[in-house]
């Protein structure tokens, strides 16, 4: 594997929101290109557009509480040549237009962003209704679609000018708020292939998104227990890397997975499908077990569904124990 | 470049004859194939039969020239009455047709834009052609193009909530270049509308959510065509059209049946369907003939 992407040696709460760095990166990519157009789901402020709105008024529809029929505008739209980015909450943007994105936009062979913020446990006191645990398993088994999950401010704003210069149908979840920074200024990502953190021959952590940053702290926690632990950020989450998998897994011989998502469906799945066909490997699987979100902190949240360092820490023990039974 | 030059009369003639040949060669199509979707697909001939007979600005010879005129046919099922008047204008050779709903087609039961010259959108689950087309008018409003885009959705397909949603955003875009059709055909897969879903006033519906309405006799291709001219009076509105038609219209076999939304058509029926089609044009009769 190439080299180690470097990471911050500690990890503040950002500076920015992530909306604020999206909408940021998406600003610069309408002034160079005017076939960015946005479309919006009565969630403007929600999920951070005001601001394009505010400098591309002619270039911003608000469609109003009809997601369904946003996500059809916003492929018509890229039918006559523009790049629309789609904006809501990630439970909308995925379970809910389910269908609009298969056929509108993915079976069309159209070029529509679908950005889902708010996701997994971010959602907060918003609660079970809109706690996308689900999302990414409703969209990744749709052809062609790309998805990927941003884990900080630097990515996000690498991301945005990524899947604007891919043609085709891109769906990315996200965080609104603050999260912890993980990469310093000017880091660079390329799409499809995974951020390779830190080298380690014991266990593989495997994380996308929110989960990433505590996997760096599950690899210090097993750092101090003697354990070599290699941490991967697994942006891309479809295509998902399946060289970088396999490469894992020869390494390290176990893997653990962290995402902030149903482990049904999500990351896990799609590294337990290539290791399951490419090299049959111990793996454990933190995310949500199958359960509905609630309300909480995020903190509270993290613990209750179990997505700490802690607890990435203790299946990296159970899953090394298996490799060597 | 065609479709900029009628003004009714001859034009109305050429509409009419079009019409009938999109039903002869929808039902070649579907019985070569052995089946399709006849009803849905003959209740349209006529309002296809006009935008291709002369209203719409396309070229055959470029497809995807940007500022033709636009029609998503959102009730995607209908694909076969499509590809006959594409087929019929040039967009791909008539022998296409031929492969209607066989393995490997550019003409899918569906209407499918990755497949076929000149189809603008992909539709098929009902409810959704209507909000690319809005999207498409929103994109080529924007763009500051004159051109128009048409949309056709079933009476059935009302019943579908994302039909009123992308009714209000037409409304909320000012969208006065989008010609909507209502094939107000009486009947959904189950049966009569007043027995499935009552659809209640459909025009009225559509004025209260900002709309242009008109109802004309769906298989009058003079009365398309005027309520067509009319709906590009400017208005600052978007329009629809409810055309007032019978499912199966036009196909005497398809007219016969109660259950016409998907048959099974042999070489007899469509010898005899499109037999009754030559006569009724030559009579000067309305595609449906004595049943209207």
């Amino acid at each position: 594997m190439s080299g180690i992407t470097k990471t911050l040696d500690s990890h503040p709460m950002s500076k920015d929101e992530m909306r604020t760095a999206y909408v940021n990166a998406l600003i610069r990519a309408a002034r160079e290109d005017d076939k960015v157009v946005s479309v919006n789901c009565d969630l403007s402020s929600s999920t951070g557009t005001v601001p394009f709105a505010n400098e591309f008024p002619g270039r911003s529809f608000n469609v109003g509480i009809a997601e369904a029929n946003g996500c059809g505008v916003a492929a018509g739209l890229s039918a006559v040549g523009f790049i629309p980015f789609y904006h809501s909450f990630a439970v909308f943007s995925s379970r809910r237009i389910c269908d609009q994105v298969f056929q509108s936009c993915a079976y069309a062979g159209l070029n529509v962003k679908i950005m889902g913020c708010d996701a997994g446990v971010s959602a907060t006191y918003n609660g079970g209704t809109h706690m996308s645990f689900e999302d990414v398993g409703v969209l990744r088994s749709i052809p062609e679609i790309t998805i990927v999950e941003p884990s900080d401010t630097v990515m996000m704003g690498a991301l945005v000018p990524l899947i604007k210069e891919i043609y085709g149908v891109v769906y990315m979840r996200s965080p609104r708020k603050q999260i912890p920074d993980v990469y310093p200024a000017g880091a660079s990502f390329a799409l499809g292939k995974a951020a390779l953190l830190r080298e380690g021959a014991d266990v593989a952590l495997i994380a996308s998104g929110m989960t990433v940053v505590n996997a760096l702290a599950a690899a210090d926690m097993l750092a101090a227990d003697g354990i070599g632990a290699r941490v991967v950020d697994m942006f891309t989450i479809k295509p998902i890397d399946r060289a970088c998998v396999v490469e894992c897994a020869e390494c390290t011989g176990a893997i653990v997975t962290a995402e902030n998502h149903n482990i049904i469906g999500g990351l896990g799945s799609a590294v337990a499908e290539v290791l399951a066909e490419e090299r049959p490997t111990p793996m454990s699987r933190v995310g949500i077990r199958d359960s509905f979100g609630e309300v909480g902190t995020q903190d509270y949240l993290m613990e209750k569904f179990g997505l700490t360092p802690e607890e990435i820490y203790r299946k990296a023990k159970e899953v090394i124990k298996r490799k060597k039974a | 470049m065609q479709g900029v030059d009628t003004k009714g009369g001859a034009g109305v003639e050429a509409m009419r004859r079009l019409s009938a040949d999109i039903r002869i060669e929808t039902i070649r199509a579907l019985a070569e194939a052995g089946f399709g979707h006849i009803g849905g697909s003959a209740s349209i001939a006529d309002v296809l039969g006009v935008l291709y007979g002369g209203v719409m600005r396309i070229d055959p010879a470029n497809p995807g020239w940007a500022e033709r005129d636009w029609l998503v046919l959102s009730k995607g099922h209908c694909g076969p009455a499509l590809y006959a008047a594409l087929a019929l204008k040039g967009f791909f050779p008539m022998d296409w047709l031929k492969t209607v709903n066989k393995g490997g087609t550019r003409l899918p039961s569906h209407a499918d834009r990755r497949k076929t010259p000149g189809v603008d959108m992909s539709t098929g689950s009902l409810g959704q052609g209507i909000s690319a087309a809005v999207g498409i008018a929103l994109g080529n409003k924007t763009k500051g193009f004159d051109n128009y885009t048409y949309c056709i959705v079933g009476d059935g397909e009302l019943n579908e909530g994302q039909i009123w949603e992308a009714a209000q955003s037409a409304n909320t875009f000012g969208l006065d270049r989008f010609i909507l059709f209502v094939d107000w055909n009486k009947k959904q897969l189950d049966g009569e509308l007043d027995y499935v879903s009552p659809p209640l006033d459909i025009r009225g519906k559509f004025e209260s959510f900002g709309f242009q309405s008109q109802t004309v006799k769906g298989y009058d291709a003079e009365a398309i065509y005027t309520a067509i001219c009319r709906a590009k009076e400017e208005t600052g509105k978007p329009s629809v059209i409810i055309l007032d038609t019978l499912k199966g219209l036009g196909v005497s076999f398809a007219e016969r049946e109660s259950f016409n939304h998907y048959m099974t058509i042999d070489e007899g029926m469509a010898k005899e369907g499109i037999e009754e089609i030559e006569r009724r044009y030559a009579a000067g009769t309305y595609p449906g003939g004595d049943l209207l």
